[in-house]
């Protein structure tokens, strides 16, 4: 059964499955195991950026393609159904609402950059997904009657997922069964599933042409698979399934905004994500994912009180001021690039080798 | 009988996955001209390249002049006295003529009288001095490749198909150049498949295959040899008239 | 910039040259088309030469980026990062001398802007040499992880600004006597606007001459046409490849200190914000030309300008369409490279 359910695709390696199962325990207990707002929070931004990361590898680790324009789609969703929400009403119809305009214009704009782009070296594709989801964020935040501009939008949930609503008056191991648990799990098994689809989607034989493209796309073509419908359907996938995790994150936040969606820095963690995770594996995306989230917020921490300690040396307390750890991430993710390849997952299922 | 001026000892190269020279033996006399001949896919142009450091060997060994050249760099082999005339011609369409043959000359710029001397064989290249080479015709492109590798004196011209899509009159024109330079004691290692344009020039033949050498020799003795030619080469020659 | 005829001629006969003039008369077109919906004539001079500005400074940045581009098949998109390293290396010697710069002397300002850009030339010339040595030479060939790399050092590049100088905007006011403007009838133009249009004009004279009158520019255009033979011609073309990336971070930096003194604040991240309107700016232009790339960064700078007075909100998205547009016409840019 587990065969069906991971699509045939096993960690391969002890240490990976391990820490798959803390993470997804971890997860899926999270309420009770750690209570505390901050703490939920921190679970439930690593469901959605499993997913993030997961549909990005999709793109640059199976497919081949760097695409710089992810996070727009992730924009996208959030704002689909938070302005739906916000506009309409806190009603479920409103979320449905607004998920489908989003999927559809994340959709719309996948298909028309793919098949613009795709027919052109990577180099130029990667510029133009930059130009365009730059160009999107700008009009994001120019736009502000629409988008509420900087500052975002707030908005109501639908009933049943606000912190009030209580589904029944018992608790159990003394967390409260409110609209907050509920909203979280809802995120829990969106991405849960979500994930389980890309699975499937990359082990199908459609993932393996994908693979196969990705290595030689001459190759690919003359052997009579029309690599540029490929690349495009492995666009609109990626594409939507970034949307579905931005509609979650903003069902969470019950907020969306240009800083937490559309903002070039997601992008580039969700690039550090799956590189040092490892490429071409989903798992990498999955560990990474949980990896950074943890850092960011806990590591963080750890810095300050490292660089305050060391006040005297000046240098060495800018170079681990806790605002500067993306400065290490980016040393890691250069390394990685160069000497580990295959990221966290290619290791651990090495190491198994050896 | 002099030192060969190169020599290929079963050299192999790997394109990627594809093994295309699989053990090539092949000796260039000093101060001839050697044909190599092959169909289609034989290998000559991968042989050419091989010797001219732009692919790898990966087994075997190549001396030229005396010096190993096997893993050198094609600039050093550039430099060590070997030009190639690629069969694409290789020229900077964005260039001009002029600027095609100062880049050429690479001790200062091309000596005068070496250029008459040229003109002598490609009138069209003076007419054309300031023109961007881009908009030459075909077969004035092919005498600028070859004027490049011959506006100064170098010691092996590595030549792929010249008369390949030209006009009978510009061939000619090559025939004379070919044989002034033989004159001169240039090497000339030559890959055609036009037997007649090379029936009369060559001293030394080899004939390609699959990846090797399958025959070696005297081009006279292939001229009159009928029956070897057709064994040989087949249908190819006479293909191109 | 290439040249173009219809039909190779029959030997014997000069062949006819047209100079491929249809994308220069793109910019003037423009620029009338803007003078009606802008209305006022003061306000289309200013804007204009705002856009010029902007436009040679911009060129200053993409022309090191493109020629890379076409030369080593090799897309810096960490060359963001020499902008930044530039305007803030300049201010280690702006903000000792602004006594200099503030004085009321065009001789003593010009000393310390001079002074201020050659160490900041210095600076990003050998960091671009580090560069290419470290990062970029490993992955040559590789596109996927030449992009991943180059990125991945810019950030590292951000940040490393931030631990030495501080996660603060840094301030740079103009010298003393490039501030104010000349008032031309009812137009009132930026001094430092028209020095920007002179030093851009100065630069790109420059690249032309080298590009065509001295022997390495010969090179550089037969590499950017044919590398290999290039090399097959007897010259190592990696120390050319080194050169010119070293050349080009050299220019990103002149082109981060003239946006620097521009936008009269420094902030880590300039370098990387320009780079989207750079990235556009060598996509019209064509990937490796050097006449493409100023065309196309002029053309993006006025349209940048112009829908900022008209249509302040669509100002990106109004560089994007153009980009399309351009793209539409001419599908490898305004003056694609003919490449081997």
């Amino acid at each position: 059964m587990m065969t069906r359910i991971l699509s045939g695709d096993f960690p391969r390696s002890r240490l990976l499955t391990a820490l798959l199962l803390a993470v997804f325990a971890g997860l899926a207990l999270a309420p009770f195991l750690f209570p505390g707002a901050r703490a939920i929070n921190v679970a439930a931004t690593i469901c959605v950026f499993v997913v993030l990361a997961a549909s990005y590898d999709l793109l640059l680790g199976y497919t081949g393609i760097v695409s710089f324009a992810h996070t727009m789609f992730y924009g996208i969703g959030a704002y689909g159904v938070g302005l739906s929400l916000h506009g309409v009403g806190p009603t479920w119809s409103a979320v449905l609402m607004g998920l489908t305009i989003a999927l559809g214009l994340s959709l719309g704009l996948a298909l028309v950059i793919g098949l613009f782009s795709l027919r052109v070296k990577a180099i130029f594709y990667a510029m133009i997904t930059l130009a365009v989801a730059s160009a999107f964020a700008v009009l994001a935040s120019q736009l502000s009657d629409l988008t509420g501009g900087e500052d975002g939008r707030s908005f109501g949930v639908p009933e049943a997922l606000r912190p009030g609503f209580r589904l029944v008056e018992a608790e159990i191991f003394g967390t409260a069964i409110n609209g907050k648990l509920l909203t979280y799990y809802l995120v829990f098994f969106g991405a849960l599933s979500l994930f389980l689809f890309l699975l499937r989607v990359v082990n199908s034989p459609f993932g393996r042409v994908l693979q196969a493209i990705r290595e030689n796309d001459f190759r690919a073509e003359a052997l009579g698979y029309r690599t540029v419908v490929y690349r495009t359907l492995a666009n609109c996938l990626s594409a939507a399934t970034a949307t579905l995790a931005g509609a979650l994150m903003a069902l969470w936040l019950r907020y969306a905004g240009p800083q937490t969606t559309l903002s070039f820095t997601i992008m580039m963690d969700i690039l550090l994500i799956v590189v040092i995770g490892g490429m071409g594996t989903l798992y990498g995306a999955a560990v990474g994912a949980a990896l950074f989230i943890l850092a960011q917020n806990y590591l963080q921490a750890l810095m300050r009180q490292a660089s305050e300690g060391l006040t005297a040396v000046p240098l060495l307390a800018n170079l681990l001021h806790p605002d500067r750890w993306l400065l290490w991430l980016g040393v890691l993710f250069v390394l990685s690039v160069y000497f580990f390849p295959t990221g966290i997952v290619g290791k651990l299922r090495s190491l198994k080798r050896e | 009988m002099s030192e060969p001026l190169l020599q290929l000892t079963g050299v192999h190269t790997h394109i990627g996955q594809y093994h295309i020279l699989q053990g090539v033996d092949l000796v260039v006399p000093r101060g001839e001209l050697t044909v190599l001949l092959g169909r289609n896919g034989a290998g000559k142009t991968t042989a050419l390249r091989t010797i001219m450091g732009l692919w790898h060997a990966s087994r075997g060994a190549l001396l030229f002049d005396g010096e190993d050249i096997t893993r050198a760099a094609t600039a050093d082999i550039a430099c060590a006295g070997i030009a190639y005339v690629p069969e694409n011609m290789g020229i900077f369409s964005d260039l001009t003529v002029r600027e095609n043959l100062v880049l050429a000359a690479r001790d200062g710029g091309p000596d005068t009288a070496r250029l008459e001397w040229i003109f002598g064989f490609f009138p069209a290249l003076k007419k054309f001095w300031n023109q961007t080479a881009g908009t030459l015709s075909g077969g004035q492109k092919q005498m600028l490749a070859i004027a490049r590798a011959i506006v100064e004196p170098r010691k092996l011209l590595l030549v792929d198909e010249p008369t390949k899509g030209l006009a009978p009159a510009i061939i000619q024109s090559l025939i004379a150049a070919f044989r002034e330079l033989k004159a001169m004691e240039t090497t000339i290692l030559l890959v055609e498949q036009n037997f007649n344009f090379v029936r009369s020039l060559g001293d030394s033949v080899a004939v390609m295959d699959d990846g090797r050498i399958v025959h070696g020799g005297q081009m006279v003795d292939l001229a009159e040899d009928r029956e070897l030619q057709q064994k040989l080469l087949g249908l190819s020659l006479d293909a191109h008239q | 910039m290439t040249t173009t005829v219809t039909t190779p001629p029959p030997d014997g006969e000069l062949p006819r040259l047209r100079l491929d003039k249809a994308p220069l008369l793109v910019l003037p077109i423009l620029a009338l088309l803007a003078l009606p919906l802008i209305g006022s004539f003061p306000t289309w001079v200013t804007l204009t030469v705002a856009g010029l500005a902007m436009g040679m400074m911009i060129f200053i940045m993409a022309s090191g980026l493109t020629l890379v581009f076409g030369l080593m098949d090799v897309l810096n998109f960490g060359h963001g990062a020499f902008v930044s390293v530039g305007a803030f290396t300049a201010t280690l010697v702006l903000l000792p001398m602004q006594g200099w710069m503030q004085a009321d002397s065009v001789l003593m300002n010009l000393t310390a802007l001079g002074l201020a850009i050659a160490l900041a030339m210095l600076v990003t010339g050998l960091l671009g040499w580090a560069f290419e040595r470290i990062v970029v030479m490993p992955v040559y060939g590789q596109h996927l992880k030449q992009i991943l790399i180059t990125m991945g050092g810019m950030i590292v590049a951000e940040q490393m600004i931030h631990v030495v100088w501080g996660p603060d905007q840094i301030p740079l006011p103009l010298p003393a006597s490039f501030r104010g403007a000349l008032l031309i009838g009812d137009a009132a133009i930026e001094k430092y606007r028209l020095i920007a249009v002179a030093v851009g004009l100065m630069v790109f004279v420059s690249m032309f001459l080298v590009l065509n009158r001295t022997k390495i520019g010969l090179l550089i255009r037969a590499g950017v046409e044919n590398g290999e033979m290039v090399e097959a011609l007897g010259y190592r073309i990696r120390r050319l490849f080194v050169g010119v990336f070293v050349a080009g971070s050299a220019l990103a930096g002149l082109g981060g200190v003239l946006w620097g003194l521009y936008k009269e604040t420094l902030t880590a991240a300039m370098g990387s914000d320009i780079m989207v309107l750079v990235f556009i700016v060598i996509i019209i232009g064509g990937l490796g030309s050097v006449g493409g790339c100023f065309i196309g960064a002029l053309l993006v700078a006025l349209v940048a300008n112009y829908t900022g007075f008209l249509a302040p909100k669509i100002a990106l998205v109004s560089n994007i369409l153009l980009m399309v547009a351009v793209l539409l016409w001419r599908p490898q840019g305004l003056y694609p490279v003919a490449k081997r």
